[in-house]
C-alpha cells in the first residue's frame, strides 16, 4: 500500500519536474534576450531538477538515496542563481545590451549620471 | 512546545544520519534528542540560536513558495502565445540596506529565484543591486516587495 502510493506520487513529481524542464527549454527558445532567457532556464530549470531528484528521493525507497538526492537538491538551488547571476553580469559587462523591448535600464541611467559627475 | 519541536527535529536528523526511517529507530533517536535537550534546557531557554534557527526556517519557508510561484508564472508566461506583449523586461535599482558580503549574497540569490526578478549587477559601492524583472509592473511596488519581504528576512537571519 504504502510502497504503491509512494510509486504515484514519485511518478506525479517526476512528470511535473519534467514538465518544469520542458518550459524551461521553451522558455529559452522563445524569449528575446539573455536577461529574460535567465529566468526561464534558472528558475523553471532549478524548479525542474529539483522536483526530478525530489521523484528520485521517493521513488528510490532507500535513505541513502533519499539523502543524497535532498542534497543534490539543496546544491542545486545555490548553485543556479549563483550561475544566471554570473551570466547576466559577465554579458552585461560584455555589452550585451537588453532588448528592445525593456522599458528600464537603471544601469545605463546610474552610469551615464556616474560619468557626468566626474 | 519549542523543545517538543527540537526532540522532533533530532529524532528526524538522527535517522537520516544511520540512514534508517525505521520507527524503532526513530523513537531511539527521539530518546538520545530528549536526554540531550533535557541536559542542554538551561541554555536553550533563552538562548539566540534558537530562534535565529526559527528564522531561518521561515526565510526556508517563504524561499521554497516563492520559488514555486516563480517557476510557475515564467512557465505561465513562456506558454502564452502573445507573450511578447505580457513580458516588459527592466533593470531596476533597489537600494540595499544589507551591508556584509554574507547577507548581499543570501539576498542576491534569493532574488534570482524569486518571481520574475534575477539580480545582475551590484553597484560599486554595494549600496544597489540592479535586479532584472521579467513582467515589470510598478517600479516601486517591485522594490517594496524585495525589501519588505526577502531583505528583511535576510537582515533578521543574517544580522
Amino acid at each position: 500500500m504504502l510502497h504503491s502510493l509512494a510509486l504515484y506520487v514519485g511518478g506525479i513529481v517526476l512528470l511535473a519536474g519534467s514538465l518544469f524542464v520542458l518550459m524551461a527549454a521553451i522558455g529559452v527558445l522563445r524569449l528575446p534576450d539573455l536577461y529574460t532567457r535567465m529566468h526561464a532556464a534558472s528558475k523553471a530549470g532549478a524548479v525542474g531538477g529539483g522536483l526530478i531528484l525530489l521523484a528520485v528521493a521517493v521513488l528510490g525507497q532507500d535513505a541513502a538515496i533519499a539523502v543524497r538526492a535532498v542534497i543534490g537538491i539543496v546544491f542545486l538551488l545555490l548553485t543556479t542563481p549563483l550561475s544566471a547571476h554570473l551570466l547576466a553580469r559577465a554579458s552585461y559587462l560584455a555589452g550585451y545590451k537588453p532588448g528592445s523591448e525593456t522599458v528600464a535600464d537603471d544601469i545605463a541611467i546610474n552610469a551615464e549620471q556616474n560619468s557626468a559627475n566626474k | 512546545m519549542n523543545a517538543a519541536f527540537l526532540v522532533v527535529i533530532l529524532a528526524l536528523l538522527w535517522a537520516g544520519t544511520t540512514g534508517s526511517f525505521s520507527g524503532l529507530n526513530l523513537l531511539f533517536g527521539g530518546v538520545i534528542g530528549g536526554v540531550a535537550v533535557l541536559l542542554l534546557r538551561q541554555s536553550l531557554a533563552n538562548s539566540v540560536h534558537l530562534r535565529r534557527a526559527r528564522q531561518a526556517l521561515s526565510l526556508l519557508g517563504l524561499f521554497l513558495y516563492e520559488l514555486m510561484a516563480s517557476a510557475v508564472r515564467v512557465a505561465l508566461v513562456v506558454l502564452r502565445p502573445d507573450m511578447n506583449k505580457v513580458i516588459q523586461p527592466a533593470i531596476v535599482a533597489v537600494p540595499l540596506s544589507a551591508k556584509s558580503d554574507v547577507q548581499i549574497t543570501m539576498l542576491a540569490n534569493l532574488i534570482t529565484l524569486t518571481p520574475g526578478t534575477l539580480s545582475v549587477d551590484l553597484s560599486p559601492d554595494r549600496s544597489v543591486l540592479y535586479v532584472h524583472a521579467l513582467t515589470m509592473g510598478d517600479r516601486d511596488a517591485m522594490i517594496a516587495d524585495i525589501k519588505n519581504g526577502f531583505e528583511k528576512k535576510v537582515l533578521e537571519v543574517f544580522e
